[in-house]
């Protein structure tokens, strides 16, 4: 159906993609997995016509193609869908699926053809969403639905799907996989290029495994496993299990009482939590995303105004709820935020001018004199934190946008972990993150705890907070719903208490 | 080399402009060789050429680094009109109010008059976002009118000499004037005005440098200009930014009103900016955001100010005008600079460092 033969790109100095060939047979789910900067969003890129291979060719049922853009994909029957959705949020589904191929003459748009044919398109593919609605509006499971509208109405034959879990809840990840297989079913081909190996397992039909810019492995999904997967990813054997020591639980450090948190529209997102971390224990909390999690976070770092704010937050029994965030990293709370690339990183700025980021404004990084800043003392900084937490690759002077997802983490996490905190409050530490880089993280956040440090986790993987936690708490609607064991309780256990038992 | 491409792309833009503008003059009837030859040569010539080039230049270098520190911290400053006006308004009045005392007092004042109101007056729509919200650019714009018409009504009803039937201010004390670099430079006449402002702007681009670039307090701007969620996130108050970086900016703006009033006319002449204020967004734009940068983008437009005068005397049919349509192109060439970058970007050089 389609196949790279072959397929050199360079960027630069670095081989994003050598020689690579790979082969997706016509109605299968062909899984490409690989660490990020494996080279398999470059692969696809290059199938779908973003960007032109340096040597090989494109082969789209039997005849090689040549592909010089999107259009030429589209063309061809190829479609792909983002891991960032290209959506226009204000539009409805109906305009933005038909946008650029827009039904009717010239002038006139006919979006009663367009919302029939979708709706004929939604039924055939079991995609329920509604033409009229505006993007806006739509949950991040809707949009991703709206995304497979847009290139199945273009005749797409083969879909390529970039990292399409990313963004989704568990619940949306089951009713996604079924859309798949029904898509598979009616005759599709599917590319999902991925780096989570329970979803490979349980998708695809087919596997192409990428290291360092070439296809290190080609398998059939039922003849492998997860640990084969892992190594042949990373190179080298992986645990995939966190191993950890029994937790040496000390004295509390952090203590919430009572605490509501109001968005900036006045609704309320956390309500009446109350709940203590100790030294040298992971506090898990579980929940659906969306029920609060992130503004319990960002209350505890200092990130809500006061206005918002109601109950108390004690740091070794010191009331700290109305300190500001600059000195409650003063006084020993480390934050590693949800999103990376919102609150995490300056992406335009430097490797070095990041690792700075909250402790910019005082010594060793500011010189004696208290204004300027101390480059040396910056570079070092950096290359501690970049060689220590792996960072790759280990150029201080690149901007941070220019490293994949994992890398970015990395340096994040070294800053955090830097300070020597007391307490470390950390939300979706390896989301958009590979494997090695997953289990590189994991052992730091086990190591902090051994230190003695009491660690505040939020995760939407279940696995992860099961794995790492000491003790879980689950959240919902705002609300500490449960109170479980992580060694004892089941994954459905734990789900049902996230979802209310729907 | 990473200077290189930075160069690069606003020298195709001023070349395409002077290509473009080499049509058009093709096309009013005259030759653009030879405009372009009188243009080039009336401003670079020595010593009255480069002369008035750079004094041209000196209200730009400060107005494009006013624009330039606001943009760092991810403001657009349209009021630095207003912010020059009330600040040249202001030196002016401490300059006649006080012109009886000693040189080594009046100076200093004049001058921390001058930065004080343009500091002032940008911070107002700094408090304003700072506190409510409200978006600078509306601000800005608004408070221009404001300014403007503020310090006209003074000159006109309070400043002005009886009888004079010029709107501009009496003459400040002998002691507020700032020496003309021909007092120092052997073979540069005394009556080209070209002050000891542009010294003070040159000083200012260091200054804007390090401030930016090398202190915790550029730091916090710049991080609050590029990200404030994560500047927030690091201890950073987005707030106090805002209010820092259009003081600053303001500040800056207020710095023409020196070469203005203290080292030109000595008095304050209504009307006196030539949009200095809005063309400090196109310098800072051509010259990427970045002190060096804005030197060189304001050094070129003073050119294109002083050759623009002797291309409409000289020739036939093209007009000063031709300078504010170069501008023009110039500016639409580095907006379109994402566009530019598509076709072009081929050629390697343009291309965003991808890894």
């Amino acid at each position: 159906m389609l196949e790279l033969r072959n397929i050199t790109k360079r960027f630069g100095d670095v081989l994003a993609n050598d020689n690579v060939n790979i082969v997706v047979k016509h109605g299968t789910i062909h899984a490409i997995v690989g660490e990020n900067g494996a080279g398999k969003s470059t692969a696809m890129r290059i199938a779908y016509g973003f960007y032109k291979a340096d040597s090989g060719e494109i082969v789209v049922d039997g005849q090689a193609r040549e592909i010089n853009s999107p259009h030429d994909a589209i063309a061809l029957g190829i479609g792909m869908v983002h891991q960032h959705f290209m959506l226009v949020g204000t539009m409805t589904v109906a305009e933005n699926i038909v946008l650029g191929a827009e039904p009717g003459s010239e002038v006139a748009l006919d979006l009663h053809k367009a919302s029939a044919d979708i709706q004929k398109l939604s039924e055939e593919f079991k995609l329920a969403v509604n033409p009229h609605t505006v993007i806006e509006y739509l949950s991040v499971g809707q949009q991703q639905r709206v995304e497979l509208l847009k290139a199945l109405y273009r005749h797409a034959q083969v879909l390529i799907l970039d990292e399409p879990t990313a963004v989704l809840t568990p619940q949306e990840v089951d009713e996604f996989f079924a859309i798949l297989r029904g898509m598979r079913q009616q005759g599709k081909t599917v590319v999902i290029i991925t780096h989570k190996l329970t979803e490979v397992l349980a998708i695809s039909d087919e596997v192409t495994v990428m290291r360092d810019g070439r296809v290190v492995g080609r398998l059939q999904t039922k003849e492998t496993n997860a640990a084969e997967l892992a190594r042949l990813m990373v190179g080298r054997e992986v645990l995939l299990r966190v191993e950890k020591p029994e937790a040496d639980i000390g004295t509390t450090e952090l203590a919430v009482r009572n605490l509501h948190v109001s968005s900036n529209d006045g609704a309320r997102r956390v309500n009446g939590v109350s709940f203590e971390v100790r030294k040298g224990e992971i506090l898990g909390i579980a929940g659906v995303e969306g029920n609060g999690q992130t503004e319990l976070i960002e209350a505890l770092a200092g990130l809500v105004s006061a206005a918002r704010l109601a109950g108390e937050i004690l740091l070794e029994g010191r009331n700290i709820t109305r300190v500001d965030a600059r000195s409650r990293r003063e006084l020993g709370i480390a934050h590693i935020p949800e999103d990376r690339h919102q609150r995490g990183l300056l992406l335009d700025f430097s490797l070095a001018e990041n690792s700075i980021l909250g402790v910019h404004y005082r010594q060793p990084v500011v010189s004696a004199n208290g204004v300027f800043l101390d480059n040396q003392a910056i570079r070092n900084r950096a290359k501690k934190i970049i060689e220590g937490f792996d960072v790759r690759p280990a150029n201080q002077e690149l901007p941070a946008r220019s490293l994949s997802g994992g890398n970015q983490q990395k340096l994040i996490i070294g800053r955090e972990l830097d300070l020597h905190p007391k307490v470390l409050l950390v939300s979706q530490p390896t989301r958009g993150v590979d494997i090695g880089a997953i289990e590189f993280i994991h052992r730091k956040l086990v190591g902090l705890r051994d230190a003695g440090c009491a660690v505040l986790l939020v995760s939407a993987e279940l696995e992860e907070v099961t794995a790492l936690a000491d003790r879980l708490l689950i959240i919902r609607e705002g609300c500490i719903v449960g109170n479980v064991d992580p060694k004892v309780a089941t994954i459905e256990e734990i789900g049902l208490l996230m979802t209310g038992g729907h | 080399m990473k200077l290189l491409r930075e160069l690069l792309f606003p020298l195709i833009a001023v070349i395409a402009a002077f290509i473009i503008g080499g049509i058009l003059i093709l096309i009013i009837g005259d030759n653009p060789i030879v405009a372009y030859k009188l243009l080039l040569g009336s401003a670079l010539s020595w010593p009255d050429g480069i002369g008035y080039t750079l004094f041209y230049a000196t209200p730009l270098i400060f107005t494009g680094l006013a624009v330039l520190v606001a943009l760092r911290c991810g403001l657009l400053n349209i009021g630095a009109e207003g912010q020059l006006y009330v600040a040249a308004f202001a030196t002016a009045w401490v300059g006649i109010t006080f012109a009886h005392i000693s040189a080594w007092l009046l100076l200093p004042f004049c001058f921390l008059a001058a930065v004080v109101a343009g500091g002032t007056w940008g911070a107002i729509p700094g408090v304003l976002k700072a506190r409510f919200g409200s978006h600078e650019v509306i601000n800005t714009i608004m408070l221009n009118f404001v300014a403007v018409a503020l310090v006209s009504y003074f000159t006109q009803y309070h400043y002005k000499t009886p009888g004079d039937p010029i709107m501009e201010s009496s003459e400040i004390g002998g002691g507020a004037h700032i020496a003309r670099l021909g007092k120092f430079l052997p073979g540069f006449p005394e009556r080209i005005p070209l002050n000891l402002a542009f010294i003070l702007a040159l000083v200012c681009c260091v200054l804007v440098y390090l401030f930016l670039w090398r202190t915790k307090w550029g730091y916090e701007l710049r991080a609050t200009g590029s990200n404030p969620t994560a500047a927030e996130y690091g201890g950073i108050s987005i707030r106090k930014q805002i209010i820092i970086a259009m003081t600053i900016s303001g500040s800056l703006a207020g710095m023409v009103g020196i070469n203005e009033v203290l080292g030109y006319r000595y008095r304050y002449y209504d009307g006196f900016s030539a949009n200095y204020g809005f063309t400090g967004i196109a310098v800072a734009l051509l010259g990427r955001n970045h002190p060096v940068g804005v030197l060189l983008s304001a050094i070129l437009f003073g050119m294109l100010i002083r050759g623009g005068i002797f291309v409409d005397a000289f020739t036939n049919n093209v007009t000063k005008d031709l300078v504010d349509v170069l501008q023009g192109i110039v500016i639409l060439f580095v907006a379109a600079e994402a566009l530019f970058r598509g076709p072009f970007s081929r050629f390697g050089l343009l291309k965003r460092s991808k890894v």
